[in-house]
């Protein structure tokens, strides 16, 4: 995977005189200690990530935990104090003022919490904000461009309104339009919907997964809810006091979290949408059944009398999964002299890897066996039985009390 | 002193002792001080040594006189573009019939603001024609419009500069509250040594006096842009001067026009000072009046300044709200 933006130790420290406090946070000090000694504010520490072209990358912290001056030092709104911030391969924080003010007009767009749309013009003429300061376009090609992005938030109908007549979901999609407009390589979105009723937010992630669905931007995405950050990210990045603790994909973080900080995001979430079919797939409880050379039918249903079971999972020797086959199908394969392939079950009710378990509860309360999960390769994961899917459920609602 | 003290303003050598020789009235303070006794320092009045300690007045004087001669070239030279646009204003409104400049200037109320000023503006000076102030008014409007215009072209610069450094603000704003309120009289004598009485002059004391407001209130208008705002613009890649006249200066125009407002008002209330210095107009109905005891005149002139006041605040004052 191509890596667009690659941030290496990167610190920001706000303050008179912020190269003086470099060395203090080299010994080791903590922010607060740095603060009672020299009065200067450390805002972001040491922070190194990569991230790649076509994701969408969330940065996710408490509040004042550095996020928006993190990825303001992305577009240098905020000078980075020392470290690199690599887009393409070119350090933006060592770029000329002309060359940085190209990367904005072109590379990289904005989308703020507070919306910050300009009062003074009309939905049109905010959307054709970039592409006016660059004044490369002609006049006509920026009014088309400015509608056909409107058009994609579903906003056409209001171009001659100025921002105070619509609503608080309608001004962002203007700010997202006005974003998308220069069409830019690079999103990043300071908690872009954290401003909106919990309705109109959803409304608008999904708005952004359809827009990224369509062409694959580079988002970096800046959230204090996990649920956000789980629903819509790729890969998250955990800040914690301006350090960023953990970066990996929602289930890595959520399986592993490295400390209690990280843990204390999932109080509350709600882990049928965090979790999916293969973070509870058991391989325990079930009978597998590798279709080798020698294993006929006869020792099919000898294994599954053995194991007191009803159904049994058949995998290859490679643990491809194959079907499943009942004691029912395999003493009529028997019977007929077929082989075990024609025992198979016609629905072996298998399910996608990736499938949160929220969606599963009905799939699995229905079967008269544990569906199995198979991985996208085919690989057999294991098997979700009722009673792992309401622990799942459960540890959600422990965790809440 | 209903004597009127500034009738022959063309001596510049007035500004050394002008109100001297006024003792006999008991004014003792205002006497000449050259013959009195050598005084000892007395602890319990210390400052109570004539001339004072540190003799300012007379240091002044001699400054002025030293600097006139040297400063009145320059000074002429800075008098060229405000004589020809005052003239360019005065010879508009005043050569043009007067009907014609009624439907004008009300046309043009009309068109900045909203019908019902622009038929104010029309009965407003319908009035004033009315009273037998009309070319007194034209020369006073002339006068104003002229100030003004210098006041925006000096002021928006200033006030712009003053929104980007707290330490130009620091050291213009004493300068600006030195210029509203020193009474007028106090500069309005050097003001003439170098430009000479008349027209110049007058403008040149208004734009003292009247100034303030616009570098105020620019100051103040683009700062109070929202930093999101700015953020946003700057993120999206505008230049310093993009920054300025696409965000700032739109985001501060109805503060800006606030502070127009006020120099306007400011300007028409230093008519009658302005008139000492022989400025012709409203102004000098008035003073003329005052000092022939003549009221009838005096409330002519009065009256003709008050509905102006009123004609061009309801203006300005509609441009600042209505703009987008
Ligand atoms: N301009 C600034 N001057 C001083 N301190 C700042 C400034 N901006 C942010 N900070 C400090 O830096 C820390 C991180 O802030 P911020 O990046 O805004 O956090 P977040 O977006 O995660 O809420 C906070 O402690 C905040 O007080
Ligand atoms: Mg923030």
């Amino acid at each position: 995977m191509k890596v667009k933006l690659s941030v290496q130790n990167v610190f920001k420290v706000f303050g008179k005189s912020p190269k003086k406090a470099l060395p203090l946070i080299e010994q080791g000090k903590s922010k607060d200690e740095i603060f009672a000694e020299t009065g200067m504010t450390v805002g972001v520490k040491d922070a190194s990530f990569d991230i790649h072209e076509g994701e969408i990358f969330v940065i996710m912290g408490l509040s004042g935990s550095g996020k928006s001056t993190m990825v303001r030092m992305l577009n240098r709104l905020i000078e980075p104090t020392a470290g690199k911030v690599l887009l393409d391969d070119v350090d933006i924080a060592q770029m000329s003022e002309e060359d940085l003010r190209q990367v904005r007009l072109h590379k990289m767009s904005m989308v703020f919490q507070s919306f910050a749309l300009m009062p003074h013009l009309t939905v049109r003429q905010n959307v054709c904000f970039g592409l006016d300061l660059a004044g490369d376009t002609p006049v006509e090609e920026r009014n088309k461009r400015a509608e056909s992005a409107l058009d994609r938030v579903g906003l056409l109908a209001n171009v001659d309104s100025y921002p105070d007549e619509l609503s608080g979901g309608m001004q962002q999609r203007v700010g997202l339009a006005r974003a998308l407009c220069t069409n830019p390589d690079v999103l990043l979105m300071d908690e872009a919907f954290s401003a909106l009723d919990p309705l109109i937010r959803t409304e608008m992630q999904d708005e952004l997964l359809r827009l990224q669905a369509e062409d694959k931007r580079t988002i970096v995405f800046i959230s204090h809810d996990l649920d956000e950050a789980v629903r819509i990210g790729d890969r998250i990045a955990i800040m914690q006091d301006g350090v960023v603790v953990q970066v990996g994909t929602p289930d890595d973080i959520i399986n592993n979290p490295v400390n209690d900080y990280v843990r204390s995001f999932f109080r509350g979430v709600d882990v049928s949408s965090v979790l999916s079919a293969k973070d509870i797939a058991q391989r325990k409880q079930s009978t597998l059944i590798r279709k080798d050379s020698d294993l006929g039918i006869g020792s099919s249903l000898q294994l599954l009398r053995d194991n007191d079971r009803e159904f049994g999972y058949v995998v290859n020797a490679s643990n491809k999964f194959l079907g499943v086959v009942s004691v029912d199908s395999l003493r009529a394969s028997k019977a007929n002299g077929t082989g075990l392939d024609a025992a198979l079950l016609e629905d072996d009710m298998r399910i996608n890897a990736d499938t949160p378990i929220g969606d599963l509860i009905g799939q699995v309360a229905q079967a008269p066996f544990s569906p199995p999960v198979v991985a996208e390769d085919g690989k057999y994961l294991g098997i979700v039985s009722k009673s792992i899917v309401l622990e799942a459920l459960d540890r959600q609602t422990g965790e809440e009390s | 002193m209903s004597a009127n003290p500034w009738g022959d303003t063309s001596q510049t050598d007035t500004a050394s002792d002008p109100w001297g020789g006024g003792s006999e009235d008991g004014l003792d303070y205002l006497a000449d001080r050259s013959n009195e006794v050598e005084q000892s320092f007395d602890i319990i009045r210390p400052f109570d040594v004539d001339g004072g300690i540190i003799p300012l007045d007379n240091m002044v004087d001699s400054a002025i006189d030293a600097a006139v001669p040297v400063l009145r070239p320059f000074f002429q030279v800075v008098a060229k573009p405000i004589d020809w646009v005052l003239n360019l204003f005065e010879t508009a409104l005043v050569s043009t019939p007067a009907i014609l400049v009624i439907l004008i200037l009300s046309g043009l109320a009309w068109w900045l603001s909203t019908r019902k000023i622009g038929i104010g503006t029309l009965i407003g000076l319908v009035i004033v024609g009315l009273i037998g102030a009309w070319d007194q008014a034209m020369t006073t409007i002339a006068l104003v419009i002229t100030s003004l215009f210098f006041c925006v072209i000096i002021g928006l610069p200033i006030g712009i500069w003053l929104s980007r450094s707290d330490r130009a603000v620091s050291v213009v704003r004493p300068i600006l509250d030195a210029m509203q309120t020193t009474p007028a009289f106090v500069y309005l004598i050097p003001i003439v040594m170098l430009f000479s009485p008349g027209k110049v002059a007058g403008v040149v004391v208004t734009i003292i006096f009247a100034v303030p407001p616009v570098i105020r209130l620019t100051n103040l208008g683009i700062r109070q842009v929202p930093e999101d705002l700015i953020e946003a613009a700057r993120a999206f890649g505008t230049s310093p001067r993009q920054l300025l006249l696409k965000v700032q200066l739109p985001l501060a125009l109805p503060t800006i026009m606030a502070g127009v407002n006020q120099t306007l008002m400011l300007g028409l209330s230093m008519v009658v000072i302005a008139s000492m210095i022989a400025v012709p107009g409203l102004g000098l109905m008035v003073l003329q009046g005052i000092g022939r005891n003549d009221i009838g005149i005096a409330t002519v002139g009065g009256l003709g300044i008050v509905v102006l006041a009123i004609v061009l605040d309801r203006i300005t004052q509609h441009i600042g709200s209505n703009g987008r």
